[in-house]
Order: C-alpha cells, then sequence, then structure tokens
C-alpha cells in the first residue's frame, strides 16, 4: 500500500531521518511516537507524497514517488486522508463546506454526496455546527471536522499528526474512539503522537503497532508500552 | 508540447466552476485594483488604436489622393496670363498619363488663400499666380520631359508634382500609425505586468488555502483555474468598461466636417467602430495568460 525502503531525508545541511524502511499493510494500525523535532512529522510526509526521500524509496499505491507527475501525488492523496494537529481550514467556507472540500476537488457530484456528508458530519458530532465558520470551533471540534474531511473520500489510509495535540483527555479518548472504528472497517491508520498514555490507552482497543523514532532511525517500540 | 492557449480549457474557463471558484476567499484589494487597472488601460486602448485608424486612413488619403495629383502654377505678367494658361493647358492635354488638367477659378483660389487673408480678398486684382489642377491616369507623366517642354512653350510655368512635401508626410503619418500599434502593445504589456503582480499577489496570500487544497487531493491545473477564471473575469469586465467609456469619450470628440483638422478626424468610422470590441477580449486573453504563467510557475515553486 504505502511503503518506505532504505529512506532518508536531510535538511538543512543535517539528516533528519536515516535508513527507515517501513510497510503500512491494508488494515493495520501504527502509533509512530519520539520526541519532539524527531521527525515524525516529516516521516508522516515522506508517506503521502509532501516530501520526496534524499535517499530511498516511497512506494504510494506501488509507484515509486519519484516517478509520480504533481497530478499522480495529487490522485494519491485522495486516497490518504491526513489530520494535522493545527488542522488547517479555509476559514470562509462553512465547516460542512470544509469537510466536502475533497470531493469538489475531485469533481465528484456533491448533490449524491450530501446523505454521506450528513451522515459523516453526525458521525464526528458537528450536526450542529456543519454551518459554523472553522474559527468559530473549539479546538476538539476543529479537530473532529479534520478528521471527518480526511475520511469523506473514504481513504485507504489514514495519517494523522498529534491528532490530539490541542484537546482535553476526554476530547482525546473520542478521537482515538473515532479512528479505532474507522480501522475496524479496514482503512489503515497510523497516528504521530508523543502521548504514551493515549498509546496505551488505546492499545487496550485495538492491535497496534508502535514505532519510535530514535536517532533518526525507526524502532519497534519495546516492552514499556 | 505544451500548450498555450487550450481553448477547451478556455471554453471551461467560460463556463465556470462554481465550487472552484468559492475555494479560493474573495481579495477585495486586488480585485478592485485589477478591475480598475483594466479599465483604464482599455480606455487608453481605444485612443490608441483610434489614432492607428485615423492615421492609417490620413496615410492612404495622403498617399493616394495627393500622388494621383499635381500643380501647375503659372506667373505672368497681367497681359499674358491667358494666353499662357492656354498654352499650358495644350501642352498638358496632349501629354500622356495626364487624365486632366483645369485651370481653378477665382472663387477655387479664394477659398485656398482664405485661411490666411479671410473672405473677402480681392483675387482679381492681385498678381497671383494663375492655378491648374493636373489628374495623372495610368502610371503617371514623365515630369522631367513635362519640365522641359514647359519650360519651352510656358516660361512663367513651375510643375509642382508633390513629391517633395508628400513623402514626408506620407512616412510622418505612418510612423503615427506605427506609435499608434506600439501603444497598443506597451498598453498590453503592461497590462500583463499588472495581472501578474496582482496573481502573485493573490497566489502569496493565499499560500495556506492552496496547502489546504493540496492536502486534500486537489491537481496543481485546479487550484490554478480558479485564479486564472477570477482575474481573466476581472479584466475583461473591467476592459469592456473602459472600452465603453472610451468608445463613448471618442464619439464626442468635435467631428471633423466641423473642425477640418486632422486631430478632429480621430475616431473611428463605418465599420471600424467594431475594432474596439477586440480590446476586452484582448485584456481578457492577456490576463488568461498572464494569470496561468504566474500560477504554474508558483504552484512549482511550492513545496
Amino acid at each position: 500500500m504505502i511503503e518506505l525502503e532504505n529512506v532518508a531525508y536531510s535538511y538543512g545541511g543535517g539528516e533528519l531521518l536515516s535508513d527507515i524502511t517501513l510497510r503500512l499493510q491494508p488494515g493495520s494500525f501504527h502509533f509512530l511516537t519520539g520526541p519532539s523535532g524527531a521527525g515524525k512529522t516529516t516521516l508522516l510526509k515522506l508517506l503521502y507524497g509532501a516530501l520526496m526521500p534524499t535517499a530511498g524509496h516511497v512506494r504510494l499505491f506501488d509507484a515509486d514517488a519519484r516517478e509520480l507527475t504533481r497530478d499522480d501525488i495529487a490522485l494519491a492523496r485522495r486516497r490518504i486522508g491526513v489530520v494535522h494537529q493545527d488542522c488547517q481550514f479555509l476559514n470562509h467556507l462553512s465547516v460542512a463546506e470544509n469537510i466536502a472540500l475533497p470531493l469538489l476537488v475531485s469533481d465528484r457530484d456533491m448533490l449524491a454526496e450530501d446523505a454521506n456528508l450528513r451522515e459523516l458530519t453526525g458521525w464526528v458530532g458537528l450536526t450542529q455546527r456543519a454551518e459554523a465558520r472553522p474559527p468559530e470551533l473549539s479546538g476538539g471540534e476543529r479537530q473532529r471536522a479534520a478528521l471527518a474531511r480526511a475520511i469523506i473520500m473514504s481513504p485507504d489510509v489514514i495519517l494523522a499528526d498529534e491528532p490530539t495535540g490541542n484537546v482535553d483527555w476526554e476530547m482525546s479518548q473520542r478521537l482515538m474512539r473515532l479512528l479505532i472504528e474507522l480501522n475496524r472497517m479496514g482503512k489503515t491508520i497510523m497516528i504521530a503522537t508523543h502521548d504514551l498514555a493515549l498509546i496505551r490507552a488505546a492499545k487496550t482497543h485495538v492491535q497496534a503497532r508502535v514505532l519510535r523514532i530514535s536517532n533518526r532511525r525507526l524502532q519497534l517500540a519495546g516492552a514499556d508500552l | 508540447m505544451r500548450k498555450w492557449l487550450d481553448l477547451e480549457r478556455f471554453r471551461g474557463l467560460l463556463a465556470g466552476d462554481a465550487g472552484a471558484d468559492r475555494v479560493v476567499p474573495p481579495t477585495g484589494f486586488t480585485a478592485s485594483l485589477t478591475v480598475f487597472a483594466a479599465g483604464a488601460m482599455a480606455f487608453l486602448a481605444v485612443f490608441a488604436l483610434a489614432l492607428s485608424l485615423a492615421t492609417a486612413r490620413l496615410a492612404d488619403r495622403w498617399g493616394d489622393a495627393l500622388a494621383r495629383s499635381s500643380t501647375l502654377r503659372i506667373s505672368a505678367p497681367e497681359g499674358q496670363m491667358i494666353a499662357q494658361t492656354d498654352a499650358a493647358l495644350k501642352v498638358l492635354g496632349t501629354t500622356p498619363g495626364i487624365a486632366s488638367a483645369r485651370a481653378l477659378d477665382a472663387s477655387e483660389q479664394r477659398a485656398l488663400l482664405e485661411p490666411w487673408f479671410g473672405p473677402d480678398l480681392p483675387v482679381e486684382d492681385l498678381p497671383i499666380p494663375q492655378l491648374v489642377e493636373i489628374i495623372e491616369e495610368g502610371a503617371g507623366y514623365d515630369a522631367a520631359g513635362l519640365r522641359l517642354r514647359l519650360a519651352a512653350e510656358v516660361p512663367g510655368a513651375v510643375l509642382d508634382d508633390h513629391t517633395r512635401w508628400r513623402a514626408p508626410l506620407v512616412r510622418a503619418a505612418s510612423r503615427l500609425r506605427l506609435l499608434g500599434w506600439l501603444s497598443l502593445l506597451l498598453i498590453a504589456g503592461t497590462v500583463a505586468a499588472m495581472i501578474t503582480l496582482a496573481a502573485n499577489a493573490a497566489l502569496s496570500a493565499n499560500a495556506q488555502v492552496i496547502g489546504v487544497l493540496r492536502l486534500v487531493g486537489a491537481r496543481d491545473g485546479y487550484i490554478a483555474q480558479a485564479f486564472v477564471r477570477r482575474f481573466t473575469l476581472r479584466s475583461l469586465g473591467g476592459a469592456a468598461a473602459g472600452t465603453v467609456l472610451g468608445c463613448i469619450a471618442v464619439a464626442l470628440l468635435p467631428r471633423t466636417d466641423v473642425g477640418g483638422g486632422f486631430l478632429t478626424g480621430l475616431g473611428f468610422q463605418g465599420w471600424h467602430w467594431l475594432w474596439p470590441l477586440v480590446i476586452p477580449l484582448l485584456s481578457g486573453g492577456v490576463a488568461y495568460l498572464a494569470t496561468r504563467a504566474a500560477a504554474q510557475r508558483t504552484l512549482r515553486e511550492m513545496p
């Protein structure tokens, strides 16, 4: 599905990631952890083609990312839902329009997708806020709106970068439940977080592989998790 | 090979995509500037076009009319004027390449002098030369040969075949026409530069929007089109308004038959009034190409 093979990434003269090999199998659940600045966000960006490796290969759905055109990368991203900690929206559009944005840019029939949009908005608990503008949302609502936007195209893979970073414990548990539910629907999930308590709590509900970035390399986390 | 003017895309641009239009937030300041700049440039373009067409007409008129005619000026003592005029008309009548020759009457000579001496000049009482208008035919006449014959038979006659002063006039008119077209080119270039600056400003101001659109799988073409369509339509609208105002201003200029001079002849005649319709289309086309190039370059440079 998505595969990194001996990937390295350098930035500003220094190597940030080195010799990373990772394969995201369909339906798998991964946590990616490590200290701040370890390269978690960079690794996620490599996984959705926002960055190109300085060495090694990234394969997006069996195609080498370097050989893909910009349009091909855009098409690949429609199969990858991305949620960022600082989830950004188009502030001049409503929450519902922001959630529907991936449909809009893919030239999908918006009328045909209306029921899907309503159902999804309800599933993330934002029905009452559908007509609000993003700046009016709380941190938890923004994260849920970003998650809804990430999954409206029913992507194969969902990548979340610190999705619970700006929300309280109760809300982070709610978001995790949504992601676990998506995994049960067959979606491949990768969550980058430094919140070990969150990982421990989630592992009681889902079989997840925990990976840690340490000294630029990716390791399987030990028994402490 | 990359297409610079993809007609299919251009049609799509005009037909529009309400969704794509909405993803880019409205930017009031650059919008107003673009409309104003396109309007002002179109207004100036109407005048440049009118200048080009008027000078083209002038050059044609001077080129054609003056090339087909000559003037014979006969200066003779009072008692010999009629005899010398008759002799000159006889010479002219037998010269190959001359269709007709006619001595101007007193009223016509008075009309020629009227701008300098007023309408009441007693032409008959003044020792002014007799003018003979010569109209050529075919390839024209042999001026050197005619001068020799006139020197022998009508010693007071001076032939002016207009070449001495026609050439600089035609050259001046042609240069003015060239300046008119050059002005149009400069105006188009200025529109392109201003639209490029405005589009770059809009693209930079919307870097975050572009980031979000890319994150959700928007292709560069989709993102570019949202900006291209906006700037093309603004330019088209602004230029249409500027063209209408320009045409009204040209129509309100004093008419030729009132003033009679070159400057008052500046304007459009007959079907030439259709020419200004090209200006908004040209402005839209320039905006389309300029914004498309700016958007493609910016999107390529963005990570």
